[in-house]
C-alpha cells in the first residue's frame, strides 16, 4: 500500500504539466454515458491528474446528449465538454473533431458503451510517463488481458484474425482492433490526417502507419467486458470489412 | 517494400530454389538422395504452417482469458455509480 501510494506521488509528479483529454464518441449511449463519466471521474480524481471529458455524440435519437448536459451541470463545463455533430459521420472524422477542441496534450480514446473499463486510463498514463511513449494501446491478447461475455465462436474468429493481422502485417503491437489508446496529441493528429480507412479497420491502420512513422508504441493489458446495454456486432460484414482492410495495408504499407 | 513485396520476394525465391533443385540443374548427390522429398516441398512446407497456425489459435482460443472478476466489479461500478449519480440529481433512463 505504501508503494502504491508512492507510485501514484511519482506520476501525479511526472504529470503534473499534462492534460489528458477523455474522447468519447456516441451513438445512442444514454445508459452507459452516466456510469462512464463516473467511472473515468472516480479514477482520474483518484489519480489527481488534470483532466477533461469530450462527448462527441453524432446526433442519437434517445437522447443522449441531453444526458451529457445533465453531466456537464453536476461536474462541470471544464471537465464535461460537449462537441455534438448533426448525424453519425464516422470514427476518425470524430476523433478529428474532438482533436480540434481538446486542450489537453495528452488524448485518450475508448469506447463509451463500458467495455472499456477507465480503471486502465492512469496505467497507460504511468507507461507513456516512464518511458516517454507516443502511443500506449490497450491490448486484450497480452498476459493480464482478456476477455468477458464471448462465446466459443467469437474468441476464435478474434484469435484467427489476430494471428493473421500479426502475420501479415507484423505490426508490432498485439491488439490492432482494440480502440483503447492513449496518444500524445501531436502524434494523433498525424495519424488522424494520414489514415483513410473506416470503422475498426481506421484503428488497425492507426497501429501500422505508426508504425511507419517510427512512433514508440507500449501497452497495457485490458480486461473487454462485452456491451453490458446495447448490442455487440459481428456479423459476416464486419468480417468482410476487416479482411479487405487487412489486405488493402497488407498491400500498400 | 509492402509487406506484400515482401511475401512475393520471399515467395520467388523460395520456387526458384526448388524449380532448380528439380529441374536437376543443381547437381547435389544429397538432393538425388531425397528427390521425392524435394519434390513434394511446396505443399509439404505449406502443410506444416498451417498446422502450426491451427494449433496456436485454437490454443489461443482455449487460453483466451475469461475476465469474470472484471464482470463482477463493473456490475457493482454500475449499481454504485447509479446511486450516486441519482443523489447528485441526475435523471436516469429507467429500463
Amino acid at each position: 500500500m505504501v508503494e502504491r501510494d508512492q507510485t501514484k506521488k511519482d506520476i501525479k509528479e511526472l504529470a503534473r504539466n499534462d492534460k489528458y483529454s477523455i474522447l468519447l464518441p456516441t451513438y445512442n449511449e444514454i445508459e452507459n454515458l452516466p456510469i462512464i463519466v463516473w467511472l473515468i471521474v472516480k479514477y482520474m480524481d483518484e489519480s489527481e491528474l488534470d483532466y477533461e471529458i469530450i462527448v462527441i455524440d453524432d446526433g442519437s435519437p434517445d437522447g443522449t446528449l441531453d444526458m451529457a448536459k445533465q453531466l456537464q451541470n453536476v461536474y462541470g463545463e471544464n471537465k464535461i465538454v460537449l462537441r455534438p455533430r448533426e448525424k453519425k459521420l464516422g470514427l476518425g472524422t470524430a476523433y478529428m473533431h474532438g482533436i480540434k477542441h481538446a486542450t489537453g496534450n495528452f488524448i485518450v480514446i475508448m469506447d463509451a458503451d463500458l467495455s472499456h473499463h477507465p480503471k486502465f486510463i492512469p496505467k497507460m498514463i504511468e507507461q507513456q510517463r516512464y518511458l516517454d511513449l507516443d502511443i500506449v494501446s490497450g491490448t486484450r491478447y497480452a498476459q493480464g488481458g482478456g476477455v468477458y461475455g464471448w462465446d466459443f465462436k467469437r474468441k476464435l474468429i478474434s484469435r484467427g484474425a489476430n494471428f493473421l493481422t500479426q502475420l501479415l502485417l507484423r505490426p508490432g503491437a498485439s491488439d490492432l482492433t482494440g480502440s483503447f489508446r492513449l496518444y500524445k496529441k501531436d502524434v494523433l493528429e498525424k495519424l488522424t490526417q494520414s489514415c483513410v480507412s473506416k470503422g475498426y479497420v481506421f484503428q488497425m491502420e492507426m497501429i501500422v502507419r505508426a508504425r511507419q512513422f517510427k512512433y514508440t508504441i507500449g501497452e497495457v493489458p485490458i480486461t473487454f467486458v462485452d456491451r453490458v446495454y446495447g448490442e455487440s456486432k459481428l456479423g459476416g460484414s464486419e468480417i468482410f470489412q476487416f479482411v479487405k482492410g487487412l489486405l488493402y495495408l497488407f498491400a500498400t504499407t | 517494400m509492402t509487406k506484400l513485396m515482401e511475401w512475393l520476394l520471399f515467395a520467388v525465391l523460395f520456387f526458384s530454389i526448388w524449380i532448380a533443385l528439380i529441374s536437376e540443374n543443381v547437381n547435389l548427390h544429397f538432393i538425388k538422395e531425397w528427390k521425392q522429398f524435394v519434390l513434394f516441398l511446396p505443399p509439404v512446407v505449406l502443410f506444416v504452417c498451417g498446422l502450426y497456425a491451427a494449433t496456436v489459435v485454437l490454443y489461443r482460443t482455449f487460453t483466451f482469458n475469461n475476465c469474470e472478476q472484471a464482470a463482477i466489479e463493473l456490475q457493482e461500478q454500475i449499481e454504485e455509480a447509479k446511486k450516486d449519480l441519482q443523489t447528485k440529481g441526475i435523471v436516469l433512463k429507467c429500463k
